[in-house]
């Protein structure tokens, strides 16, 4: 059994490129078990693309991927899910016109022989929801449509932890909320962790990042800057790891930073 | 499964009481009224505007010309007058659950059923044989739509426009200019001709009644037992109970002796209301409690998560439009059998936007994801009660056109401005 703090995923030298653009450069990344890795980097770093690489949307060019130690191919998003990798993206993907349960189960329904098993089903959300002390929704037999944009963020990151997920990876869930929705966003982030998963949280707020991340990778034009602890850092350290690739002796030595441009 | 944890579970379920302190489980009639009313007034109308009109349909045509409209007769007829239009509506729902369009439905059973015919009168088969044919003439049509639809990705109106004057000449073809196919098979002209004996109407009328209330007991026990989300008792008891007292009205009046003249009897309920019975059960039964319908109404409300979800979206899209044209087959058959006979512009004309009609008046939204079978039913009536309304004012034809346009537009207006309202209460 792993215990917190050991890497459940963890990918190594990977390169990626789109024709003649090289968008990642031997990067390392590490999610590891009841953490939280915040992944930030100016827009075009490479946050989605490296996303994408671990979903299996996008095939990587060279590279190693390892789950709970073993190599891994992810050849497709059902690889990934298989593993147990579940990511949230920012437009969430959720259907307005099914309820909550419906949601969480969708393409993935229990079954009792030709029918649609409903109780178990909603007996599973009530107790993940419960486990992630949700309090929000009203009812689990809500619609969608009827909820709150924290509220669906809230439903779509159970449903990554409805499975039998290790790894999950929300991409700028607090990018389109409010002061209070955020707060409880973050704090379900910290539970997720506190659960036992490996999580990968994606942001431009420094202030979620400085709340909730253990340790946070910065990318800069594709190259890793750094890999640091956010007790051991500041602010300003990572606005400039993210800005210019190198803080004091942080980030990538000086002649990296400047050919990468 | 991790959230299945034996001893977890009973700590889960604690936790879940204490702490979905706003998680209603259980509603009493009151808050269940309460929450039916929130809901309709943020846009979701349900059958709502198709009973209202209905009702008011009713009283306006009984109003207008009391001695024909409510006589046994009449009754009688406006079932057999609405069964066409609801089992071609019945198959719509699915497409317009995914919020695409079939033109050609209506045409397709033009050509469906001229096969049927043909295979009859001039090839001799069986009925069954004719039958089961024309049904799968259906499903090749739907299949070619859903095909082009989905794989080649033209937009659906497009597709069946086309078809819709591509099947009408394979129809005039069929049947020859001005030509007309006797349809004389016993079977077939029963279904829309001929009625069960009153007993068996009762049974069955009995049976379905029983029925539907035993379902809906077992499940309120199963949530109650299970600690689910559960509807109140008075109002499943009440549900229950307004299904059989329609189910046993409608019964009672279609088993009066409706014969106009005293030396022959004529009652019972015809055959083709058990027809339309079975396919509303099935039809019900396949949206609301099997994955395929799950799978129908994520696709209908967001094809993009229904994907990711690692639904087969493809298939999802070619499988409505396949149910749509088989569905389309039968209704076809049930004209012929309602006219005797096939004809070039069987099914043309307004036969298809009668059938949206239909749907969108019951409920079905024409933007995808909200709809039920039953909403064919309750709309196919609505547009039959006004079809045969309007025939016995003997309103001129140009204002049967106008009326039954505006009618059609009322419905896709309110569906338009209660979705207006979802999203504005999307709260």
């Amino acid at each position: 059994m792993a215990e917190n703090g050991d890497p459940v995923l963890a990918l190594t030298g990977l390169n990626k490129s789109f024709g003649p653009v090289h968008v990642l450069h031997d990067v390392d990344f590490t999610l590891r078990q009841g953490e939280v890795m915040a992944l930030v980097g100016d827009n075009g770093a490479g946050k989605s693309t490296l996303i994408k690489c671990i979903a299996g949307i996008h095939p990587t060019d060279s590279g190693t991927i390892e789950f709970e130690g073993r190599p891994v191919q992810i050849g497709g998003p059902r690889d990934a899910a298989e593993l147990g990798i579940e990511v949230v993206y920012q437009d969430l993907a959720l259907a307005d016109n099914l309820d909550i349960v419906q949601n969480m189960f969708l393409g993935r329904e229990r079954r009792n022989g030709l029918v649609l098993d409903e109780d178990s089903m909603e007996e599973a959300a009530r107790q993940t929801l419960a486990r992630l002390s949700v309090r929000t929704v009203k009812s689990v037999r809500q619609q969608v449509a009827s909820l709150s944009g924290g509220q669906r963020q809230t439903v779509a990151i159970a449903k990554a932890a409805l499975w039998e997920s290790k790894v999950v990876i929300l991409d700028e869930p607090t990018a389109a909320l409010g002061v209070q929705q955020t707060r409880q966003v973050l704090d379900l982030v910290r539970r997720l962790a506190d659960t036992g998963h490996a999580v990968g949280l994606i942001s431009h707020n420094m202030n979620d990042v400085f709340e909730v991340a253990d340790r946070i990778t910065a990318l800069y034009l594709g190259r890793v800057a750094a890999v640091v602890r956010r007790a051991e850092v500041t602010h300003g350290q990572v606005v400039e790891l993210i800005t210019a690739g190198r803080s004091g002796d942080l980030g990538l030595a000086p002649t990296t930073a400047a050919e990468s441009i | 499964m991790s959230t299945d944890i034996p001893e977890g579970k009973e700590a889960a379920v604690r936790l879940a009481d204490s702490d979905f302190a706003i998680d209603r489980r259980d509603h009493d009639a009151r808050s269940a009224i309460a929450d039916y009313w929130g809901r309709v007034r943020s846009g979701e109308l349900g059958a709502l505007p198709a009973i209202l009109g209905l009702v008011s349909l009713v009283v306006l045509f009984t109003a207008l010309r009391p001695d024909t409209f409510l006589s046994k007769g009449n009754i009688a007829n406006l079932f057999t007058q609405a069964l066409p239009i609801t089992i071609l509506a019945m198959g719509l729902v699915f497409v317009l659950l995914l919020g695409e369009i079939d033109l050609s439905a209506g045409v397709a059973s033009g050509v469906s059923a001229a096969v049927m015919a043909k295979l009859i009168a001039d090839s001799g088969q069986p009925w069954y044989v004719a039958v089961i044919t024309a049904v799968a003439i259906g499903i090749v049509i739907g299949t070619g739509i859903g095909w082009l639809v989905a794989v080649v990705r033209i937009p659906s109106f497009v597709v069946t426009l086309a078809l819709f004057l591509g099947l009408q000449g394979l129809t005039l073809r069929l049947i020859g200019d001005g030509g007309t196919v006797p349809v004389r098979d016993d079977v077939i002209v029963a279904l829309a001709n001929k009625n069960m004996p009153v007993w068996a109407g009762w049974t069955l009328a009995g049976i379905c009644a029983a029925g539907y209330a035993a379902v809906q007991l077992a499940r309120w026990r199963r949530q109650r037992s299970r600690e689910l989300v559960a509807r109140p008792i008075e109002l499943v008891v009440a549900q229950s109970a307004t299904v059989a007292v329609v189910l046993l009205a409608g019964t009672y009046l279609l088993s009066l002796d409706r014969a106009p003249s005293p030396f022959v009897t004529l009652a019972g309920i015809p055959w083709g209301v058990p027809l339309v019975g079975v396919l509303l059960i099935a039809c019900t039964f396949v949206l609301a409690r099997t994955p395929y319908g799950r799978h129908v109404y994520a696709v209908g409300g967001n094809a993009e998560a229904a994907r990711r979800a690692g639904i087969n979206v493809t298939r999802i899209r070619v499988s409505v439009f396949m149910i749509a044209s088989g569905f389309a087959a039968i209704s076809g058959i049930v004209a012929a059998s309602r006219l005797n006979s096939v004809t070039p512009d069987s099914g043309g004309g307004n036969t298809l936007l009668y059938a949206v009609g239909a749907a969108v008046i019951g409920g079905t939204s024409l933007f995808g994801g909200r709809g039920k079978a039953r909403d064919a039913v309750f709309g196919g009536l609505v547009i039959a009660i006004i079809e045969n309304g309007l025939g016995l004012l003997g309103t001129k034809a140009y204002l049967n056109f106008l009326i039954t346009g505006a009618v059609l537009l009322l419905a896709a207006s309110i569906d338009a401005l209660a979705r207006r309202r979802r999203s504005a209460a999307g709260r």
